[in-house]
């Protein structure tokens, strides 16, 4: 090989060693105990087949997953709509749109529960127009609808931006070509710019899914009583004291998130995660 | 892709903005009024009751050591993703193999695995160390492992796309060693790196709450902890102040953000 | 619509006062008229920014001319029309090819949105490959060709659906010089065959040159000449042309009385009377000890294999660019005597 700037094998090595600690002692050996632990309840390793066994908990993983989905479905057509809209048109006012789209970024949890309050709680915006439209007050913050609300309102940003990035990286000439060739614009939509896009619809919805099934925050400050499986997870470790099932259901829920995002990546053929 | 400006829109373009200002007024609008609330004197009734910052006031009295201990936590996490991501960034950057590969893998693993396991995880292996999990620090080392990814990723971006080996060889070339090099040419010129993952770092820590809510103490409250405390326990406008007062510490930290990412975009 | 694949019918075009405004205020195109006969293939050659893609992209329908122009293929009037239902062929510069379709997918796009069923759309595909020579690369991706391959992938796309014009944007700039060479062979014989009205841009002369029934030099959002290749080399109408396709010597000079005073020596001549720009090519510059007019010194001497570029300063204080044979050989501060033909010579006004 060509001399490299990195003099030596050993030179990179201690780049990487602090990192490599820190990651080694509370990342690594503390999934590996979570493992452990998992198997060490009365039980044994049936504590991980109670997970798809159990109805308690196998509802709550096939209820959670399910709502994943839904929100990543809900996500990608509204965000990829618009994030296309914005990003394949210039007009006054649009950088301002951008950014106001994109605030619940980093809003924890949390917040994204209590924006839900906000809109679709007692005191909520849905309920008093309702009540004053129909008469009657609407509110369903504190379920399964929600949640779904407060999911698709958090991951609508970051499916926006990925896509808008992906959008504007896109050849226009691709969809000028597709234009000379007879294409009506729903053609070229369809043909020429949603393939082209794939990849990042792709890697946006896997995150978009891995996040709603691991998401904590926002069904915390919900209800208590909504039986997703972070949800079910906190009960167990705090009000059951259930370490060994708390910890088999959190490696569980582990795998499926790590496993959506390492599947969207291979389809996508590009780093997923690089868009979160 | 820009249609052609200028040229009269059709209905399609009317009826996508019509639909994009829909989402945008969903997203603000629970916003505005949280901000309403927050400084209204009671929100039951209405703005009519009048405005106060009496419940901010309350917030800030009440609250203020979660907002010491969040700036602390972003803070200290900030430093120690510095320190450990920039050089795993550059060793990233400088030597792809299949074990530069592998660890750049399980770094953004914590992203991927929910912030309640991982806290979990950390609770079964260290809890048991009492001085460790009722300090503050116990805190640091969730938010460290959540935000390295980003910082990494941040930094080799920009490391990627300046190409650094060419830089560096011709700094060799005129006699610089190692520590030089990296000090005048490879930290300058991943400063936009640099600088982008640091503000993602400290948005993300001040706003971490999947894994603080387990890893905190009654005596080690971070700001989300505290909104949590608040919005289950208090009355909802002083739910709203101190969402208002998140507010006003993170958004322009993303505001910045974007105007970076704007700013290191080649002119389209 | 003829059923002979290898003839197009030839649509002749016309702008009436195409003029380009960008929002924003870019003046990109001052308002132009041009007519281009059926069959013919015209070259818009110019520096880049000087509008030839906007002019394209006019006749392409991908731009709306300012209010007032107009433009027609035979007698239809299009301006208002859209790209889609303009029946035009486009090569693009970086091709432009779909990526998520293969060679025949890429090649029978035009015909499946224009809704012709899969047997006839397979038919005329394999008719066009073959006569592109690519059969074997039917079912090959698009990241499995070369750049010279793809090229030919996305004329055979544009011109499967029988176009009634086929405009190219700079199509072989992005290829490497020998294959650029091959390629514009192989553009021109298909233009010829096929008969079919072509607008091709490119800021490269050679290019322009070996391929244009006419060539229309633009600059600065401006038409400056319209002619044949040879009109345009050897009748340039302004130094600006005379500059930009080939190379020229711009010398000072005074005519009267039947003589004109150049380079310090008088030659017959018969043109403009007063002082003088004139032009000359470094290939008509003679090297010539006996009957050469001027005296000069040579400052650069540039083998380039077929012909030797010179570059001399002579007696009046003004430097030439000559083309002396290659196997001459010369040294810096070698004195030469150089010859020029009156009739070689052109005049522009100050
Ligand atoms: N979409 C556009 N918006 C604003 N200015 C443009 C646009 N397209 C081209 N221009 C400007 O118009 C001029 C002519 O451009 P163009 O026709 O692309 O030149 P050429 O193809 O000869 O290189 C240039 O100054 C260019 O910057
Ligand atoms: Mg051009």
């Amino acid at each position: 090989m060509i001399q490299s700037g990195i003099g030596s094998r050993v030179l990179a090595l201690a780049l990487v060693a602090p990192a490599v600690a820190v990651f080694g002692a509370f990342f690594l050996l503390p999934l590996a105990r979570l493992f452990v632990v998992g198997l060490s309840g009365p039980e044994g390793w049936r504590t991980y087949a109670a997970v798809l066994v159990e109805p308690r908990y196998l509802e709550s993983l096939v209820s959670t997953m399910l709502l994943a989905a839904a929100v990543t479905a809900v996500t990608l057509a509204i965000a990829g709509t618009s994030g296309l809209f914005l990003a394949r048109n210039r007009f006054p006012g649009r950088a301002l749109l951008v950014a106001l789209l994109t605030f619940p970024l980093v809003f924890p949890g949390v917040v994204i529960g209590f924006m839900v309050i906000m809109l679709a709680g007692r005191q909520g915006l849905i309920g008093t127009l309702s009540e004053q439209v129909a008469g009657q007050r609407i509110v369903f913050a504190y379920s399964m609808a929600g949640l779904f609300l407060g999911y698709v309102y958090f991951s609508i940003p970051r499916v926006l931006l990925t896509v808008m990035a992906a959008a504007e990286k896109l050849d226009p000439q691709q969809a000028e070509a597709a234009r000379a060739l007879g294409a009506r614009p729903w053609q070229v939509l369809v043909h020429v710019v949603l393939p082209a896009l794939k990849p990042a619809l792709l890697s946006a919805g896997a995150i978009c899914f891995a996040t709603a099934m691991g998401a904590f925050g926002t069904a915390f400050t919900l209800a208590t009583r909504i039986d997703v499986l972070p949800m079910v997870i906190y009960t167990e470790f705090t009000l059951q004291a259930n370490i060994a099932m708390a910890a088999a259901l959190s490696f569980v829920l582990g795998i499926v998130t790590w496993l959506a995002l390492s599947l969207a990546r291979s389809l996508a053929g590009t780093s997923v995660a690089a868009a979160a | 892709m820009t249609t052609v400006t200028g040229a009269r829109h059709g209905v399609a373009f009317w009826l996508q903005l019509g639909f994009t200002l829909l989402v945008c007024m969903l997203l603000v609008a629970p916003m505005l009024l949280s901000l309403l609330a927050g400084v209204t004197e009671n929100y039951l009734v209405g703005i009519e009751s009048g405005l106060t910052t009496r419940w901010i006031a309350e917030v800030l009295r009440g609250y203020s050591d979660t907002i010491l201990l969040s700036l602390q936590v972003a803070l200290a996490c900030l430093a120690a993703t510095l320190v450990l991501g920039v050089p795993v960034a550059y060793v990233l950057a400088r030597r792809g193999n299949w074990l530069t590969r592998l660890f750049e893998e399980l770094l953004t693993m914590p992203i991927a695995v929910p912030g309640l396991a991982t806290a979990l995880a950390l609770i079964i292996t260290y809890g048991g160390v009492g001085e460790f999990r009722r300090s503050w620090l116990f805190i640091l080392v969730g938010h460290v492992l959540f935000t390295l990814p980003f910082m990494v990723r941040s930094v080799l971006a920009v490391m990627s796309a300046v190409d650094l080996r060419t830089l560096e060889e011709g700094a060799a070339s005129l006699g610089a060693g190692f520590a030089r090099r990296f000090f005048t040419i490879v930290l300058p010129n991943s400063l936009p790196g640099i600088l982008s993952g640091s503000l993602m770092v400290v948005t993300l820590s001040i706003g971490e709450f999947n894994l603080t809510w387990l890893l905190h103490t009654p005596l080690t409250k971070t700001l989300p902890v505290g909104l949590a405390d608040s919005y289950a326990s208090l009355r909802i406008e002083i739910g709203s102040a101190y969402t208002l007062i998140f507010f006003v510490m993170v958004i322009p930290l993303l505001l910045l953000l974007q105007a970076l990412a704007r700013f290191g975009q080649p002119p389209r | 619509m003829s059923r002979d694949p290898l003839r197009f019918e030839p649509v002749p075009v016309r702008l009436n006062a195409c003029a380009k405004t960008f929002p924003g205020g870019t003046r990109a195109l001052e308002p132009i008229d041009l007519e281009i006969a059926g069959g013919e293939t015209v070259v818009f050659l110019g520096p880049s920014g000087c509008g030839k893609t906007t002019t394209l992209r006019i006749i392409a329908g991908l731009e709306q001319p300012d209010p007032g122009g107009s433009v027609f293929f035979g007698s239809e009037d299009v301006t208002a029309l859209p790209i889609e239902r303009r029946n035009v062929g486009m090569v693009f510069q970086s091709y432009a090819l779909f990526p998520n379709m293969d060679v025949a997918q890429n090649v029978g796009y035009g015909l499946r949105v224009r809704g012709i069923d899969r047997r006839r759309r397979d038919a005329r595909v394999g008719e066009m490959l073959a006569m592109m020579q690519m059969e074997a690369l039917a079912r090959r991706r698009i990241d499995q060709l070369s750049g010279g391959q793809r090229q030919r992938v996305a004329l055979a796309r544009a011109l499967v659906v029988r176009p009634r014009i086929l405009l190219l944007d700079e199509p072989l700039t992005a290829l490497d010089a020998k294959l650029r060479d091959g390629l514009r062979l192989e553009i021109d014989r298909l233009l010829r065959q096929l008969g079919i009205t072509a607008i091709y841009v490119t800021h490269d002369q050679g290019e322009a040159m070996a391929l244009a029934d006419r060539i229309v030099v633009m600059s600065g959002g401006r038409v400056v000449q319209i002619g044949t290749p040879r009109d345009v080399y050897f009748r340039p109408a302004d130094p600006f042309v005379a500059d930009f396709v080939g190379t020229t010597n711009r010398l000072q000079a005074q005519a009267a009385d039947g003589r004109l005073h150049v380079l310090g020596a008088d030659v017959p001549w018969a043109g403009a009377t007063g002082p003088l720009a004139v032009l000359v090519r470094p290939e008509d510059v003679r090297l010539d000890a006996v009957t050469g007019q001027a005296e000069a010194k040579v400052t650069t001497a540039m083998f380039l294999g077929d012909r030797t570029r010179l570059v001399v300063e002579t007696g009046t204080g003004e430097t030439l660019s000559i083309d002396a044979p290659g196997r001459a050989s010369f040294a810096i501060g070698d004195t030469v005597r150089i010859a020029i033909d009156p009739d070689r010579l052109l005049a522009m006004p100050l």
